[in-house]
């Protein structure tokens, strides 16, 4: 019952990401892209979890955290390249 | 060793003394010192004379290569060391000759000598090994060493040219000769000549023994400028006059007739050796003799006339193989004329032809010309020369008194036996082979006398002459004169040389016989249809002389296009322009073509592989259940990295690589790999942020102008590469043929003390994997660095110029 629970889970996660994917092939702008990507990692981590829970194994954890930093981290670098056209500036005052 | 060994390696040990002699003792022509060693080889062998007569024999081995058979064994009977002989011999006169031809403050001397006691060493090596690959190993030497002979002026454009044709020409008849040493090898298991021989009835009928024939008589074609090879010849003319008359007259060339009689023994007796030695010997005799006539350059003119005499030498071999076809008796006998009429004219015409290159080098070193248009009236002038050059040309012409009468008989008996001959087909074209011999004669006679008379006759013509004309230096006579001493010697005591010399060479060419030799030679032997012959050929000759004017200009009516040389030059344009093109055409530049060519290759082979061996099967048996989310996350897999290829921005491209590396993190996560989706992860987006680091400097995709940009070829290329894959990986899952080894490392804990397994095999069971991948991040690392780096500065460098 409840390995059913977890599976009809992930189908909807599934059903998501490729939403999200749909979104991030169509774009039109860069940030709706960014977005996707964004929520496409989020629901990796929700993924990663359930996953985690239905094959009873605790070595994915590392994963949902790193893929949790990776998301934050991506979606400030896009931002950022977004913006400004780089994403590391050099200094200016040399 | 022994002393044979030391005596035949003594020039080229020498050779190593001679820049020494030179630099240090300036005052003395180097050539003086380098005269001692031909001349103590002479004498030295001479000691093997009577030895050789008695019909004895000689082999002195020193190990070299053992484990593959292969000695510098050195086996002494009639042929070798005629040849030796000869080489020594006229090595010595030619030395004592360069000593006044070359000039001791303007030449290189120390090379001239250094090259030429090389040549010496390899020209007694190719005529005593008795083993293949020494044999071979000589043969090259003595390619090398004309070549650079022939190029000693190096500065001449004309010198470079003859060097390269001659190289390229003997080399690729020396490599013809090494494959067929080879294929002797594997037919006889042995590298000796001598073992082959006597084991050659057995091997008529091994597939290798025709391959093997037609590849000795390429090399010793090439060698001994038969037609078509012949075409070096006159251009390696352009070497110093005393390399010529050694090289390109007496020695070298001779390698290739050499060759032809050590290996009659072994092929000869067979058809296809008969015609093959015969007749391309007779083509050549012909063209020779035909061509020699036309040439209005001294040097020229003999290049020709030895392609002809050698040919001449080379058709009497053939002829004379066919003893071997009967073994003993009469007809064997009577065969074996046309092999000693081969014999007797190599060793005259090593005379009167090395004496006639040295006339013709007093006539140039004295006039400054070797033009017959020029020279004229030089009798009265020059009369040592000019006797020398009547002996020799008479010689060569075949008159009494002289040698070449004898073997020019000898000769004519030969051809005529041959067309007699009931075996080979010869019935049918045998009557052509007297015809077209006695046609080279008549024109051999022709250039004979066109050499004495156009030189030394006629009218003297100091205008157009380089230099005043006068006599030589007697050093430079005295050779010659030796020379031509022989040819008349020969003449009048042919059978002394019979016994010592000729016998035990024809012993060696036709050991069946051996012992039985009987034969007397004689300058009058009666009314025979010879002597007709001859005196035909001179009233011929004599008539096409004086009418020379008349037609002499048929010979400019032959089209350049037609010649062999002609065919040669364009030859190797046509070869140098087609590589070009061929290179041209796939090396594009352009690594895109390269690609294709790769994975087109790799389909080829791999795709043809699994078809044509049945190589490809569907195993079902061990496949998992396949999960629901494992085909989500694959159509997943599959649209994004769809997206890849068919977006238009680049952006999006990258997105989407991102995507689709998450993608696979996720399947990492479904097949249970922590730790490959946690670096998978990571390094998935590290790789995005530096596709977008570097995305702000890259121009946007270019849009293509015609179509939807689809390229058909790749498509088809990319289309197979992936079936290939899929085929392979589907084909190797089914042939599972042992059981993995993983099972060992499930014991992880116990061997290595790690719980975890994957970091287990990369720190502990497979460390050292891991440390090479250590290195390759930490070159890739200092290269970045330094790509960076090294940017940076020359950008600012030039900032702030």
């Amino acid at each position: 019952m409840f390995d059913t629970v977890l599976l009809f889970m992930l189908l909807l996660l599934a059903i998501a990401i490729l939403g999200g994917l749909y979104r991030a092939i169509k774009g039109p702008s860069m940030a709706d892209r960014v977005l996707a990507l964004d929520l496409i990692s989020i629901m990796m981590i929700a993924l990663i979890g359930i996953v985690s829970l239905y094959f009873e194994t605790d070595a994915f954890l590392e994963a949902i955290l790193l893929l949790g930093i990776l998301a934050f981290i991506g979606a400030v670098a896009l931002a950022k390249y977004i913006e400004r056209g780089v994403i590391i500036e050099r200094k200016r005052d040399d | 060793m022994s002393w044979l060994h030391i005596f035949i390696l003594l020039p080229l040990v020498f050779a190593i003394i001679v820049p020494f002699l030179y630099k240090k003792i300036p005052k003395v022509h180097t050539g003086w010192f380098v005269l001692f060693v031909p001349l103590s080889i002479f004498v030295y062998l001479l000691t093997f004379l009577p030895m050789i007569a008695g019909g004895e024999t000689a082999m002195y081995i020193l190990p070299w290569i053992p484990g593959f058979n292969i000695d510098i064994s050195f086996y002494v009977d009639g042929l070798g060391l005629v040849f030796g002989l000869i080489i020594s011999g006229i090595g010595t006169l030619v030395v004592l000759y360069s000593i006044y031809y070359l000039s001791k403050g303007r030449e290189a001397l120390h090379n001239f000598y250094v090259y030429l006691m090389m040549f010496m060493t390899a020209m007694l090596g190719v005529v005593f090994s008795d083993n293949l690959i020494v044999l071979y190993l000589f043969w090259e030497l003595t390619s090398i060493s004309s070549f650079l002979l022939i190029a000693y002026w190096y500065a001449r454009r004309q010198s470079r040219y003859g060097a390269q044709k001659a190289m390229l020409i003997t080399i690729f008849g020396g490599f013809a000769m090494l494959a067929a040493v080879i294929m002797l090898g594997i037919m006889g298991d042995t590298f000796s000549i001598r073992e082959l021989i006597a084991q050659g009835g057995q091997l008529v009928q091994h597939p290798l023994f025709m391959p093997a024939m037609i590849l000795i008589l390429i090399g010793a074609f090439t060698k001994s400028a038969q037609f078509p090879f012949h075409i070096w010849l006159p251009d390696a003319m352009e070497a110093p006059t005393p390399i010529s008359a050694y090289l390109h007259s007496a020695t070298m060339v001779k390698a290739g007739i050499y060759l032809v009689a050590r290996f009659t023994p072994f092929f000869g007796g067979t058809m296809e050796w008969f015609w093959i030695v015969t007749g391309i010997g007779l083509l050549t005799l012909f063209w020779g003799s035909l061509l020699a006539v036309k040439q209005r350059d001294l040097k020229a003119l003999l290049a020709f006339s030895t392609v002809s005499q050698l040919g001449l030498i080379m058709s009497l071999l053939g002829m004379g193989s066919a003893a071997l076809y009967y073994g003993e008796g009469e007809l064997a006998h009577l065969h074996s004329m046309a092999v000693l009429a081969a014999v007797f004219h190599l060793v005259n015409h090593a005379t009167f032809k090395g004496s006639l290159f040295m006339v013709v080098g007093i006539v140039d070193h004295e006039t400054g010309t070797r033009d017959l248009r020029k020279l004229g009236g030089l009798m009265s002038i020059m009369p040592i020369s000019f006797t020398i050059a009547l002996i020799g040309s008479l010689s060569m012409a075949g008159l009494p008194p002289f040698n070449g009468f004898l073997s020019k008989e000898l000769f004519f008996t030969g051809t005529l036996n041959a067309a007699d001959l009931d075996i080979f087909r010869m019935e049918t074209y045998g009557f052509l082979i007297p015809v077209i011999a006695w046609v080279a004669s008549v024109f051999t006679f022709i250039y004979s006398i066109i050499l004495v008379f156009k030189t030394f006759f006629g009218n003297y013509q100091p205008e157009r002459l380089e230099k005043e004309a006068h006599e030589a230096p007697w050093g430079m006579l005295v050779p010659p004169a030796i020379l031509a001493l022989l040819v008349v010697v020969i003449f009048f005591v042919p059978n002394v040389l019979g016994e010592y010399v000729l016998e035990p060479m024809m012993a060696s060419i036709l050991p069946t016989l051996a012992g039985q030799f009987d034969f007397h030679i004689e300058a009058w032997h009666g009314f025979v249809p010879e002597l007709f012959m001859t005196i035909a050929l001179v009233v011929i000759g004599i008539i096409l002389y004086l009418t020379l004017r008349k037609w002499i200009g048929l010979y400019n009516n032959v089209p350049r296009a037609l010649t062999i040389t002609n065919a040669y030059n364009s030859g190797l344009k046509g070869m140098e322009s087609i590589s070009r093109k061929i290179t041209d055409a796939h090396m594009t530049g352009f690594s895109r073509a390269y690609l294709r060519y790769i994975f087109l290759i790799f389909v080829l082979i791999v795709g043809a592989h699994l078809f044509l061996l049945d190589g490809f099967s569907l195993e079902t048996a061990n496949v998992a259940n396949i999960n629901m989310f494992e085909i989500i996350l694959s159509l997943a897999l599959v649209g994004s990295a769809a997206m890849v290829v068919i977006t238009r921005s680049r952006l999006t491209a990258v997105i989407s690589v991102g995507v689709l590396g998450y993608i696979v993190a996720l399947f990492f996560v479904v097949l249970r790999a922590p730790d490959l989706a946690l670096t998978q992860l990571a390094i998935e987006t590290v790789t995005v942020a530096l596709f977008l680091v570097c995305f702000y400097h890259l121009p946007s995709l270019r849009k293509k102008e015609d179509g939807d940009g689809v390229n058909g070829l790749n498509l088809v290329i990319a289309s197979l590469v992936g079936m290939t894959v899929t085929a392979v990986s589907l084909s190797a899952n089914g042939h599972r043929l042992f059981p993995a080894i993983s099972d060992y490392y499930l014991d992880a804990y116990e061997l290595a003390g790690a719980a975890n397994m994957v970091n287990a095999i990369l720190a502990d069971f497979r460390a050292l994997d891991t440390l090479l991948e250590i290195f390759v991040l930490c070159i890739a690392g200092l290269g970045v660095y330094a790509l960076v780096k090294v940017r940076l500065a020359r950008r600012e460098k030039n900032e702030d110029q």
